[in-house]
């Protein structure tokens, strides 16, 4: 694996369709990923997550190949930050007819190698959304129990 | 799948955050910007010799750093660190695991609706 990208994909009962539309509809995407979403389906269409208890994160629609391919760019610095190349990673779905009713679903997230190093604006950035890391941390801890740590 | 990472320092990092009490301990840094052992060891149900041993834990793993001010040691957390920590290889892809589960469960389950409606449209 190349680093800096992650790889995870899922075998889903379910056509290719329903899959796609429960990728790229706002209405779904709140139900998988943030507590609200906005979403311009189109290159370069603009896109807001929104968490209730973390604030809303930016991001970028890259590229739309209906029921094959999903890619957007989403800051992973903090929330409220507008997106840039140094501050945000590139998110790709890609959907697998296994056969009629089943599709295989791969995500990878590339570009951790590309961030820029957290320095002085992120100290600030820091400061200002503590409650964020607080909760971050928490799941971390959350998922170190489960896996049983290290 | 393994997180293609530094895998040493990640598990320095890993075991350092892997302490509920360490865990704690950071947040009530978070919290107030900077503590003494003392105070720490105030703010949680364990000893203040257990507080330093912990510190050292987090030391070492770079999460927090001691600042001198007379005769105390006042700890910070480093920024940095906590980010490499939150943000590592391998909790990227515990997120998205869990992002794929629901996706699945939600897919499934509209699949399965439409199924049954198809069905109803046969029987009749």
């Amino acid at each position: 694996m190349v680093p800096g990208q992650i790889e995870r994909w899922i075998l889903i009962e379910a056509p290719m369709d329903v899959v796609w539309a429960v990728v790229t509809e706002p209405e779904h995407i709140s139900g998988w990923f943030s507590d609200a979403a906005e979403l311009d389906l189109r290159p370069g269409g603009a896109a807001q997550l929104r968490w209730d208890r973390y604030g809303t994160v930016h991001a970028r629609v890259e590229r739309v190949e209906p029921q094959r391919v999903f890619a957007f760019r989403w800051v992973v610095g903090g929330p409220g930050e507008q997106l840039t190349e140094e501050n945000s990673t590139l998110v790709e779905f890609r959907l697998d007819a296994e056969d009629d009713s089943r599709t295989r679903l791969t995500v990878i997230e590339s570009g951790f190698d590309k961030l820029a190093a957290p320095e002085d604006e992120r100290l600030r950035q820091f400061e200002d959304h503590q409650q964020g890391w607080t909760k971050e941390l928490g799941e971390l801890g959350e998922y170190v129990t489960e896996r049983g740590g290290p | 799948m393994s997180p293609a990472v530094a895998v040493a320092e990640l598990d320095e990092l890993w075991s350092a955050v892997g302490d509920p009490t360490r865990r704690r301990m950071l947040n009530v840094l978070l919290d107030r910007g900077e503590a003494t052992a003392t105070t720490l060891a105030g703010e949680l149900p364990v000893t203040r010799q257990a507080v330093a041993k912990h510190l050292a834990v987090l030391d070492r793993a770079g999460l927090v750093a001691g600042q001198r001010h007379g005769r105390e040691v006042r700890y910070v957390v480093r920024p940095q660190r906590l980010y490499v920590a939150t943000r590592s290889m391998a909790q990227v892809a515990a997120e998205w695991d869990a992002r794929l589960s629901s996706i699945k469960r939600i897919a499934e389950s509209i699949a399965r609706e439409q199924e049954r409606q198809r069905q109803r449209q046969e029987e009749r």
